[in-house]
């Protein structure tokens, strides 16, 4: 086992590839924002959870990810993170804002898994003393959910000032609105002029495009608020991480 | 006669025509083996960093644990002379295709890796570290730190690998040898002890 790990961190340092899976271990592709693999938290936890963490993202362009599975199988705690922070590209690409959260609740064993961005929010002593003082507690006690929001909530504090989420998306959405209506005032001029001998269908004809080009840009109905919860799933924006972060046990 | 001056030409041109295309393929390659060349660069300032960010703990992190009533004094001394050391073998990226130069500066280092592991195993045996709250600050930043060289050595590594890949295949090597572009260093992993990416307690 132990000797099997050493050949495949050889040949990790070696090649570096990190498309070849040489080990027995999954790096999980992340599609919520608060994923738990062990079926500890309920529903209603995780959908708190979720919640915080996509406003979070919306507010701030942070993006914390948690993640608990049950065990690594003997892998490298540090490499597993590293990979999945890297794999599902957590923060943007131009802060590199991600935070990876994570907890292996058989080896008992976390990690903060901090991006090149919010290195200076978040340090390694912070990262560690959030995992030792806020999470362990917890967890010692067996309170998961407790310590998991205690470990977040830390999280968010440290890197709440930091970036501060773009408001471009917003506007264009704006501005497309604005263009919609002025496209189907003219619309409904021209069909109006040139159907003068078409008779009642034509008034129809400008709701018939308006309602095509809207389907079209259905997801600006849930990325602008109101899609609630079925809208909101995590996906990555390309940041990048160094191996900055901490890691703990319990 | 004025049909062999029509075949000379059109020898000629197609001569030329070829010479073009391989001209052109000759610039391309050779610009691309610059941008490879950079990206080693990069990425080697980035190991840089990572390795004097450690060097630059090592102060703190030893004044600590002499604070500590008899601390082992050979352990600590052992990591300034290590420290020491490193900081005298310096490479620049030019030097990255220097095989000696390079396995000095990786010997050096992982000298220093030596040293502060064996620091943070007797640090274990010292309750009145465990309970220091800069101790474990000091040792939470070593952590990291340590981790972020395997990260950082690993993506050297990487880009390293495109750009031996790149200079070393035919029919590109021609223009890489005629460029001076030469195979480049990579970092090592099996030394002993030396390739634990963490410090373990």
């Amino acid at each position: 086992m132990k000797r099997s790990l050493l050949i495949s961190n050889i040949i990790i340092i070696l090649f570096l590839n990190s498309s070849i899976n040489f080990a027995q271990i999954n790096i999980p592709i992340l599609k919520n924002y608060a994923n738990d693999f062990t079926n500890t938290l309920n529903s209603s936890e995780l959908f708190t959870l979720e919640n915080k963490l996509k406003s979070f993202d919306d507010s701030t362009s942070n993006q914390v990810l948690f993640l608990m599975i049950s065990t690594l199988d003997g892998y490298s705690l540090e490499s597993y993170t590293f990979e999945t922070a890297t794999k599902n590209k957590i923060g943007s690409k131009k802060n590199n804002n991600g935070v990876l959260f994570f907890v292996a609740k058989e080896d008992r064993k976390m990690r903060i898994e901090v991006g090149y961005g919010l290195e200076g929010a978040l340090p390694d002593a912070l990262a560690s003393s959030i995992l030792r003082n806020e999470v362990r507690p917890y967890f010692k006690a067996g309170d998961y959910y407790g310590g998991i929001t205690a470990g977040i909530d830390a999280i968010i504090s440290a890197t709440k000032g930091e970036y501060k989420a773009e408001k471009k998306s917003e506007k264009t959405k704006g501005i497309s609105f604005f263009f919609l209506i002025i496209l189907f005032i003219i619309i409904s001029l021209i069909s109006r002029r040139g159907g003068r001998g078409g008779g009642g269908g034509s008034g129809i004809l400008p709701w018939l495009i308006l309602s095509s080009m809207s389907s079209g840009r259905s997801s600006w109905g849930s990325s602008g608020g109101f899609g609630g919860f079925s809208g909101g799933g995590f996906s990555g924006g390309g940041g990048s991480f160094g191996g900055g972060g901490a890691s703990g046990s319990w | 006669m004025k049909k062999g001056w029509i075949i000379a030409l059109g020898v000629v041109g197609v001569i030329i025509f070829f010479a073009i295309i391989i001209i052109s393929w000759a610039i391309g390659k050779y610009n691309s083996f610059v941008s490879l060349n950079e990206g080693v660069k990069s990425s080697w300032s980035q190991v840089e960093n990572v390795y004097q960010r450690r060097a630059d703990l090592i102060p703190n992190l030893v004044a600590t644990v002499k604070g500590v009533a008899n601390f082992e004094k050979e352990t600590y001394t052992a990591v300034t002379e290590a420290r020491a050391k490193v900081g005298q073998v310096k490479i620049t990226a030019e030097q990255l295709d220097d095989p000696e130069a390079f396995a000095r500066f990786q010997r050096a280092q992982d000298g220093l890796s030596g040293a502060l592991q064996r620091l943070m195993v007797v640090a274990e045996n010292y309750p009145q570290l465990k309970a220091n709250e800069n101790f474990l600050q000091l040792q939470a930043q070593l952590e990291g730190t340590e981790n972020r060289i395997t990260v950082e050595r690993q993506k050297f590594n990487q880009v390293v690998q495109e750009y031996n890949t790149a200079i070393k295949r035919f029919p590109g090597m021609l223009i890489a040898n005629f460029g001076g572009f030469r195979e480049k260093q990579y970092f090592k992993a099996a030394e002993g002890a030396d390739q634990v990416p963490k410090v373990q307690f």
